[in-house]
């Protein structure tokens, strides 16, 4: 059995029946957890005080922001090299989230930066990297908006995805080459304890597992609704057409 | 090709809209720059480098939709990709083109603008070359944002939306040739980089464009 | 020489408009395409100028040895009419325009801008961009729209030059163009039906939606 059997819409609508009830009941669970317990049961911080709770929002919001962007690209390439409709619609399915979870990223960062930085906003080379993903969601969301073919907006959305991720790439860079900023390193690395401390650590990792489930469950159900939307304009053509 | 190219700039010439109209409207731009913050010749000195970078990007993106929207809409580009010539090709010779009538004027005429802006000494030299190096990159990308948009009817607004984040490396690595240089620093980072994503566009963007338009005429 | 098509399909966006289209064209005759509007005439022959991809089948000639005419002439107003014809004889690697010019009566109009001819005469020019091609198979599409009755004479009398060469030309047109190697297929029975097994969206396993 291969992986591309679910990439036929039918198959695919038949599986998320069966994965939507678990997913949903793995994201009330995780993100309740998580974001209950990073709340409520954990110590403020020596330095930041209760303003660090904001992290259990803004970092699984920013892995999200930026992860989803690849998940785009990687469907964006499969459906131009093996023209899985699937793949195509789940690509158009995920950039609006994308968009959102960048805007949260960008608005709980502004939230702690205040008491932080003591400014909402800074031109710090990761917000803008931010601000700047956020506007290559917009030009692709707005892309998709703006043709009516089905397949010929995914074909030019893919192009459009994979020229723009490698010059948002090229934006990261530069950005960190114009302006060296105030952001701390990497919330989360390998040796765990470098830059979160222990207590945070767990109720963190469940609220990233939480937001990630939340992620997968609203992909599948916004794909599903496009596969919908595809099967209810080819049964009209079909009808024209007799 | 040659031909391709030859045609395009003789109808940049005979419609006037190629040099002329981004010309003037890149001296509107660095005009209104001091009506908006002030005539103080030291803060118009500071910001020159970027206001010369912004108002040539500007002024780039005003012609970029008649890259292929008038062959669009007569019939040419049809012709054209069932032409011997490869799309690719075809594609490669259209930002050329359209480099030729609108980045290569910006690039003469910016150092004339940054006296103006009271652009320090060094930098004249700099922003010559900085736009020189830079202003082929933002006639590819924005050929490739043409070649999304041609099939659309209202694409103009659209194509700016696609195009300009793809600009901003190219922006910030062209302003920080010329900034680094007043500021006097070594500029030679940047520039470096500025000139490497001109050649990257040039390899990678023909590719992507030819494929669009496949997509758009079909 | 001969053209051969074989169960072609050809797609107009998301619908499938003809299926199984198979006919074969030798050297020296011409094919009138036939049908309704919107019958799918147009498609065909940009899916055989390779403008369209075609949804299965084979067509036996390459995409070079096709030279197309469709609705628009591609040209540009600001250039003159030699002007045009030479672009589209450098692109197309030919050295003559002179056949070209001659071919419509084009030579005394040879320095006007384009934007100053009339329809017709700009029918005559963007037809005699054919003979700048060199290319052996024809594909045109209503091409005497706009032709007075001496022009589509003088046009008839083009293909008929064209095919006495060894060319072919497939010519969707309602209009009798006195040739008399012309053979006529009526596309309307490669009308596709709505049957579309290709397209996933429309497979019936969907059928079970509503009453789960």
């Amino acid at each position: 059995m291969s992986i591309w059997e679910f990439a036929n819409p039918r198959r695919f609508v038949h599986l998320t029946d069966t994965l939507l009830p678990w997913t949903t009941a793995g994201t009330v669970l995780l993100m309740g957890v998580g974001l209950v317990w990073g709340f409520f049961f954990t110590p403020d911080d020596y330095a930041q005080g209760s303003t660090v709770k904001i992290i259990f929002l803004h970092v699984p919001s920013a892995m999200l922001a930026i992860n989803i962007w690849f998940m785009m690209l990687v469907t964006s390439l499969v459906w131009l090299v093996r023209r899985h409709h699937v793949s195509a619609l789940a690509a158009k399915a995920a950039a609006p989230i994308g968009v959102t979870m960048t805007l949260i990223a960008l608005f709980t960062g502004a939230i702690w930066g205040e008491p932080m930085w003591g400014t909402y906003w800074a031109w710090d080379p990761r917000l803008t990297s931010f601000m700047i993903l956020f506007v290559f969601y917009l030009g692709y969301i707005a892309l998709w908006a703006a043709i009516e073919d089905p397949d010929t907006a995914a074909d030019l959305t893919s192009i459009l995805c994979i020229v723009g991720s490698v010059f948002a790439f090229l934006s990261r860079y530069a950005v960190m080459f114009w302006n060296q900023g105030l952001h701390q390193g990497a919330s989360l690395s390998l040796d765990k304890a470098d830059h979160v401390a222990n207590v945070f650590y767990i109720p963190l990792v469940i609220s990233i597992a939480g937001f990630i489930l939340f992620f997968i469950t609203l992909v599948l159900l916004r794909t599903r609704s496009e596969i919908h939307a595809r099967r209810i304009s080819a049964l009209l053509a079909r009808e024209r057409q007799g | 090709m040659i031909a391709l190219m030859k045609r395009d700039l003789q109808l940049a010439l005979r419609s006037g809209g190629g040099f002329g109209l981004s010309l003037a409207f890149f001296l509107i731009v660095v005009m209104f720059v001091p009506f908006g913050v002030g005539p103080e010749s030291a803060v118009l000195a500071r910001i020159a480098p970027g206001i010369l970078w912004i108002g040539a990007l500007l002024s780039c993106l005003l012609s970029l939709d008649r890259i292929f929207q008038l062959d669009y809409e007569d019939g040419s580009l049809d012709l054209l990709a069932t032409a011997p010539l490869p799309l690719e090709g075809i594609v490669a010779m259209k930002a050329v083109a359209h480099w030729l009538t609108t980045g290569l004027p910006l690039t003469v005429a910016a150092p004339v603008l940054g006296f103006l802006l009271n652009l320090p000494v060094e930098g004249y030299l700099w922003v010559f070359l900085s736009l020189a190096a830079g202003t082929p990159a933002l006639s590819f990308l924005g050929t490739f944002g043409a070649a999304i948009t041609v099939g659309l009817k209202r694409g103009g607004l659209l194509l700016s939306l696609l195009v300009l984040p793809l600009y901003i490396p190219t922006l910030i690595f062209g302003a920080q040739s010329v900034t680094r240089v007043v500021e006097g620093q070594s500029n030679s980072t940047a520039f470096a980089i500025l000139a490497a994503i001109s050649l990257f566009t040039f390899a990678l963007i023909p590719f992507a464009a030819a494929r669009a338009l496949r997509v758009n005429i079909r | 020489m001969e053209l051969t098509v074989t169960n072609l399909g050809c797609r107009r966006g998301e619908l499938r408009v003809l299926s199984g289209v198979s006919f074969s064209v030798r050297g020296g005759t011409a094919l009138i395409l036939r049908g309704p509007n919107g019958s799918g005439k147009t498609t065909l022959l940009r899916t055989l100028a390779g403008l369209a991809p075609a949804d299965g089948g084979t067509i036996s000639m390459p995409r070079e040895a096709l030279a197309y005419a469709g609705h628009a002439d591609g040209i540009k107003a600001q250039l003159s009419v030699a002007e045009n014809l030479r672009f589209w004889a450098d692109v197309f690697g030919h050295a003559g325009i002179d056949a070209a010019l001659d071919m419509f009566d084009l030579r005394p109009l040879a320095h006007r801008q384009a934007q100053h001819l009339s329809a017709g005469q700009k029918r005559r020019l963007g037809l005699s961009r054919l003979l700048v091609t060199g290319r052996p198979i024809w594909l045109l599409d209503e091409p005497t729209v706009s032709l007075d009755t001496e022009s589509v004479a003088i046009f008839g009398r083009m293909i008929a030059g064209h095919l006495a060469d060894g060319g072919m030309a497939i010519v969707a047109t309602h209009i009798d163009l006195g040739l008399e190697t012309a053979e006529t297929l009526d596309i309307a029975q490669f009308r596709a039906s709505g049957e579309d097994h290709a397209n996933p969206f429309l497979d019936d396993g969907f059928a079970d939606w509503g009453n789960p």
